[in-house]
């Protein structure tokens, strides 16, 4: 094969391997505003925080998979807090004072960041056993730690689906999001019911984060810089619906990851025009109810 | 009673805000052209916000518009025309919201949040790239744009203290303006459309072509304060499309009180104070704005200005 095709291909491979780590995120983004109604800006900051753990506890323990397996559980806890705090009081209220309180949860949250880890940027190592390439071409080759990734991210993904399509648990959540008094007169932990989704949320983004340093490294405003693009894909996906969020993910990661390559005179426009032109062809996203 | 009690209450203000033209050091006077500038441009995404309904996220989109017109304008070396630069970047931030209005307009809700944000994204993004437009490290305006008409020059922007004169007579300007539109049929039904769009289409009001009206009028008063924004610091970059700075405006009218207009100005005051003790105080200021917004929301549930109401005397 010609180079060109090759490195078609790699950009291929790296523009699903973004969307898939965008969709850890975008995913309980959108889950916690389709089920609990709540739109979470600080939700980019869980990703933050799942990152600077991982690096810390890199540093500390040498290991990156036994600090992910540390950091986890610290950020689920984090979240849990957060939520009994600062987001119950929230249901009841207009979606714009959300939007107040946690903007100033990412601001209060990036301080802590840089009060703790200081704003330089840091990489982590990858683990010697994904630390190798495959070899495309004479010039070309690919890393695997970008395969392994895509793969824990597409394991996750189909995870996903059986808890939400299959289990009872997934009932009670396809439940809620359709419709939520009847759903609670029906005898369903309401309260319960959107702990566990913050949580699963919190968890997906900061595993994300966790899994991502190696690639991205770690830095001030990285998740503001996911949190916004997230916001895109659950826009387009349609809110509320993880399918939604997965397609989006993927075309928003493919369009990225060209438009660096083939456009970089308008990079990090293209993702915008996409979903510009989405919305005003589908105003409700692609795969969203009707409002 | 009320009107005069408010009357007495603004001119007051007003006042206060001109006996501090005299008063003020340097850096207090520009720290205030600062903030009526941002409280010029919380107004104008207030009548989006608060009376119409419309949140925006991307209203920096035309801030951004405003200021780049004005360095767009001005000469390498010479001044621009205070009279031809200032509607110019008005009309450009006014056209510019009429072609994205008849395109957002269609959608509603969070989805209008959103598709505002991606337009002022792609004003960031193409800024940032374009090296016409200085890409990311911004552009310079050199000389401030002169006012001097027929020979006769009535005042000179590069003094801080008649360029805070000139701001404060703007917002004082735009306050009023505001305030007869909000006060006009016009108005009335931007409310109606915000209460219950549906039952305005009914009454027989075409209601996209109010909204669309409300968000060319926004756009071009968010141009007017970009404008000033450049004519005072004199340097224009990419950051002025940015969501942070969406963000920040709306976190103006959300904290100082949605659907009043002194709302967005006290928002403006009270937040750009309160960041300026904070960063005296500690190179981590965030953190305690962080936490002062956290805590303005769970305490004060509609915002500053009805809060302060209560301390007024009632009309019934």
């Amino acid at each position: 094969m010609p180079d060109s095709v090759v490195f078609f291909f790699i950009q291929v491979l790296n523009g699903v391997q973004y969307g898939l780590l965008l969709f850890l995120v975008a995913s309980g983004l959108t889950l916690v505003f389709g089920i609990m109604g709540i739109i979470n800006l600080a939700h980019g900051s869980f990703y933050m925080i799942g990152a600077y753990l991982t690096y810390a506890l890199t540093e500390a323990t040498g290991q990156l998979w036994l600090a992910i397996l540390l950091a986890l559980p610290i950020a689920i806890v984090l979240g849990l807090a957060l939520e009994t705090i600062l987001i119950r009081p929230l249901y009841r209220r207009d979606h714009l004072y959300q939007v107040l309180l946690t903007y100033g949860l990412i601001l209060a949250l990036e301080e802590c960041r840089s009060l703790l880890f200081g704003d330089d940027v840091h990489g982590v190592a990858v683990p010697a056993i994904f630390d190798y390439s495959i070899p495309l071409t004479g010039a070309l080759s690919y890393p695997v730690y970008r395969l392994v990734l895509s793969g824990v991210c597409l394991a996750l993904a189909g995870a996903m689906w059986l808890v939400v399509q299959k289990t009872r648990l997934g009932m009670a959540i396809r439940a809620g999001y359709s419709n939520r008094e009847m759903a609670a007169s029906l005898g369903i932990d309401i309260g319960m019911l959107y702990r566990l989704v913050f949580a699963a949320g919190v968890a997906l983004a900061a595993f994300a984060g966790m899994i991502a340093v190696p690639i991205a490294s770690v830095f001030p405003g990285m998740g503001n810089q996911i949190l916004i693009v997230s916001f895109v894909v659950v826009v387009i996906g349609g809110i509320g619906s993880i399918k939604g969020a997965f397609v989006s993910s993927l075309l928003i990661g493919l369009a990225d990851t060209f438009g660096q390559v083939y456009a970089p005179a308008i990079a990090g426009m293209s993702v915008y025009v996409l979903m510009a032109a989405v919305l005003l062809w589908r105003p409700e996203g692609l795969f969203g109810r009707r409002a | 009673m009320r009107i005069s009690i408010e009357l007495a209450v603004l001119l007051a203000v007003l006042a206060g805000l001109i006996a501090f033209a005299f008063g003020a050091e340097r850096f207090y006077l520009q720290l205030f052209s600062k903030i009526m500038i941002l409280a010029i441009f919380a107004m104008s995404l207030d009548l989006l916000v608060g009376y119409t309904g419309l949140v925006s996220f991307g209203h920096a989109a035309f801030y951004g518009l405003g200021a780049y017109t004005l360095w767009a304008l001005s000469p390498e070396t010479a001044a621009a025309s205070f009279y031809l630069s200032l509607p110019a970047s008005m009309a450009v931030a006014a056209v510019a919201a009429l072609a994205i209005g008849l395109l957002v307009l269609r959608s509603s809700g969070v989805y209008f949040i959103m598709v505002t944000l991606a337009f002022s994204q792609m004003f960031f993004y193409f800024a940032q790239r374009s090296k016409s437009l200085g890409g990311s490290d911004g552009v310079y305006v050199n000389v401030r744009p002169d006012p001097t008409v027929l020979g006769f020059t009535p005042f000179n922007l590069g003094r801080p203290q008649q360029f805070y004169l000139v701001v404060l007579a703007l917002m004082v300007l735009t306050y009023v303006l505001l305030r007869y539109v909000n006060a006009s049929l016009f108005g009335r039904v931007l409310v109606g459309i915000k209460s219950n769009e549906a039952r305005m289409r009914s009454l027989g009001f075409a209601t996209y072509r109010y909204k669309l009206a409300a968000f060319v009028l926004a756009g071009a008063l968010a141009g007017l304060a970009g404008y000033l924004d450049a004519a005072q610091f004199g340097f224009v970059n990419p950051g002025l499309f940015g969501w942070q700075l969406s963000g920040e405006v709306l976190m103006m009218v959300i904290l100082g009180g949605m659907g009043t207009l002194h709302g967005p100005i006290l928002g403006a005051f009270a937040l750009v104070l309160i960041q300026d003790l904070f960063s005296d105080a500690t190179k981590h200021w965030l953190l305690p704005m962080g936490i002062f917004i956290i805590l303005a929301v769970l305490a004060l549930p509609h915002g500053i200005a009805p809060w302060l109401k209560r301390f007024s005397p009632r009309a019934d």
